[in-house]
């Protein structure tokens, strides 16, 4: 019997097996920013202990960066805070950091695979749940805790279960105007928010195949918002390709032998699964989330659902949600009226999340609406400088979007691009929980970049397919 | 560390309802902008009790009853969303303290963070879960007590089998969750299982 990738790659980085039954797992990059790291440095120094391997650890801040204007010292005292501490402990014990002067510094999960750090074949971890996204190129990436982050410095190692592992398949052909957020929406639509508590999940499929590795990674973003920890699609000629020539991939001789080693992590064709399900990529429409949780979703043409089309248990979640957003059972998602939109996140602030966009409005007329404030934020440094290259940012800001600096903005909001009140957001990032861009009553939709363009130009929710004159 | 060992927490308990409480509810990531865990407590739950204040209404966290809760009681995939220990260290430092949470799932991170920090999470089924929150709502004052050593949540009459997997267990008893001082003891292999990957070594 064949394995997954998933226990090749567990076992090649299994330490011990330790008393508690739990393994002790080797990691083999390690990422940090500036929110979750400051207390693991400050544990570690009331304990006296050193990093181990700190050449396999790499800093970035991305979280509270503004994306206004990052002149220091920032007007927000705690982000300065937050920084001036990450700064002191990356020198402090000789970590790689990518400041705000370097094109490498960006959102975690955009710079590790824009540099090469993310490999096929490593065990990635980063105290930020979003960590699944590096999955894409085969590696098993999940986020930790900030106690797990002090472990990871002092042992390069942590204390974990093996998961379970289920392989998702996505056969067919997508339509027009579906895109990758489509797809991971619809998945955690079908398997719901919990689905994959305690499984890692294998993407696979002809739509897989296919998919780009940007497209890759905004699936193995959501994994997360599905319950699972991490998501993963094997590594094939496309990872290698995207890896070829980036600034910490292997060179000469020794890419041949990563590319052996790379290959040799790949599920086997008879692997066994704990579980397998599979869907049509034909049947995935454009998706746009109605709810407090990525699993509150419908195609863009449908209706909110009823509470009695929910079994017993999650309607009191249900009529939460309806109560928060206030929006009807059996409403309409298209022709929702919204006020901010934002194109960018680790989900989806990526070069081909801009072009798509840019491929649909450029030449044609399209302007936001009046009373939409739209923003969009490149996920790095080196993409917002090469969207300037390319002439980008103009096409953007004719069309009546501010092109901002890049970072985590108003995704999670800790920097100071927030919603206003009740405003709602159709946003291309990964969570709508209650208050999650800023604002305490703050409402989000999630949706493709392509659906955010559509909403922004509408001003209101709109199918995309509709506005910009797509077809199969 | 005597101290550090789970063996039984007892004390009154905060019936916390909802499905699918995440972490941005938890702790909202304005309180994350800090570079130690000191003081969260405070802002535990924040934007919903000041949603239900607003309306008039009452959190159960601000309701005077459950003011000395020691235990939480939450429903399904409680913690999910990001993997921030600030959701954990601010419900621990919550009131007079959260000790141990008794629910019917959890979010893995969020599972995770707490046994690190030496917070058990006892998972039980749902019905059992109902008749909890019932009885602690009847009788605020009630006494419950979450034993590591029988796996039984017991409150008054009723007694309620929990979940816990025998490792988590085990570090519980024996006080050891805590894992950095037995992942540094395996240095050598720690050396030995990097020396095997060829990346450890660029592929060289």
């Amino acid at each position: 019997m064949g394995k997954t990738l998933y226990e090749k790659v567990f076992e090649a980085h299994t330490v011990r097996k330790l008393p508690s039954g739990q393994y002790q797992l080797l990691m083999g990059l390690h990422l940090i920013h500036e929110v979750t790291s400051p207390q693991a440095f400050s544990m570690l120094e009331e304990r006296g202990l050193s990093v181990l391997y700190p050449n396999r650890t790499f800093a970035t801040v991305d979280h509270i960066v503004p994306t206004a204007s990052q002149l220091r010292p920032f007007q927000d005292d705690l982000a300065e805070g937050m920084l001036v501490a990450l700064e002191r402990n990356v020198a402090k014990h000789a970590i790689r950091y990518f400041s705000l002067d370097k094109d490498e510094q960006g959102i975690v999960h955009v710079i590790g695979p824009e540099n090469g750090l993310t490999q096929p074949g490593m065990t990635i971890c980063c105290g930020d749940s979003h960590t699944s996204t590096h999955g894409a190129f085969g590696a098993i990436a999940f986020g930790i805790g900030t106690s797990q982050v002090r472990d990871v410095l002092a042992t390069q190692t942590m204390s974990m279960s093996k998961l379970k592992v289920r392989r998702i398949e996505v056969n067919g052909k997508l339509g027009a105007g579906v895109f990758a957020k489509d797809v991971a929406l619809f998945i955690i639509n079908q398997l719901g928010v919990n689905g994959g508590v305690g499984y890692a999940y294998e993407f696979a499929g002809e739509v897989f195949d296919r998919f780009t590795m940007e497209e890759r990674m905004t699936v193995c973003n959501m994994a997360i918002e599905g319950g699972a920890r991490s998501g993963y699609v094997n590594p094939d000629a496309t990872t290698y390709a995207y890896l070829k020539g980036r600034r910490y991939s292997p060179t000469g001789e020794a890419w041949e032998r990563a590319v052996a080693y790379w290959e040799s992590t790949r599920s086997d064709a008879d692997a066994s699964y704990d579980d397998v399900v599979r869907y049509d990529g034909a049947e995935i429409e454009p998706m746009v989330t109605w709810g407090i949780t990525p699993g509150q979703s419908t195609p863009v043409l449908g209706k909110i659902p009823l509470e009695a089309q929910f079994e017993e248990s999650e309607r009191e979640s249900v009529r939460e949600a309806y109560a928060y957003m206030s929006f009807e059972p059996g409403q309409a998602m298209s022709g929702t009226k919204i006020d901010v939109a934002f194109i960018g996140s680790c989900t989806n602030g990526r070069m081909s999340d801009f072009e798509a966009v840019l491929d649909l409005i450029r030449g044609r007329g399209f302007k936001v609406a009046a009373h939409v404030k739209a923003l969009v934020v490149p996920g790095s440094q080196k993409l917002r400088k090469e969207m300037i290259a390319l002439g980008y940012d103009k096409i953007f800001t004719e069309a009546g979007f501010e092109f901002r600096e890049a970072g985590c903005s108003m995704c999670l909001a800790m920097n100071p691009d927030k919603l206003k009140g009740r405003e709602v957001c159709a946003s291309s990032s990964n969570r709508n929980f209650k208050g999650r861009q800023g604002s305490p009553a703050g409402r989000t939709l999630l949706m493709s970049p392509v659906m955010v363009a559509a909403a922004a130009i509408s001003g209101h929710v709109a199918d995309a397919r509709q506005v910009f004159g797509l077809a199969n | 560390m005597l101290d550090s060992k789970r063996i039984e927490i007892s004390g009154s308990a905060i019936p916390l309802r909802g499905n699918d409480i995440d972490t941005d509810r938890i702790i909202p990531a304005r309180y994350l902008r800090t570079v130690t865990f000191d003081g969260l407590g405070e802002h535990a739950f924040e934007d919903d009790r000041r949603a239900l204040k607003a309306e008039g209404k009452l959190h159960v966290l601000d309701d005077a009853k459950h003011a000395s809760g020691r235990i939480l009681l939450v429903n399904k995939n409680f913690g999910c969303g990001s993997s921030r220990e600030h959701a954990p260290q601010a419900i621990m430092r919550f009131g007079k303290g959260i000790a141990a949470i008794v629910g019917e799932s959890f979010a893995e991170i969020f599972y995770g963070n707490c046994m690190m920090l030496g917070v058990p999470c006892a998972v039980v089924g749902a019905s059992q879960m109902a008749e909890l929150m019932a009885a602690v709502e009847a009788n605020p004052e009630l006494t419950l007590s979450v034993d590591v050593r029988t796996r039984t949540v017991s409150a008054g009459k009723l007694s309620v089998p929990f979940e816990m997997p025998e490792g988590a267990r085990a570090q519980f008893l024996e006080g050891n969750w805590d894992t950095t001082g037995e992942l540094l003891s395996g240095q050598a292999e720690i050396r030995a299982t990097a020396a095997k990957l060829p990346y450890f070594s660029d592929f060289g």
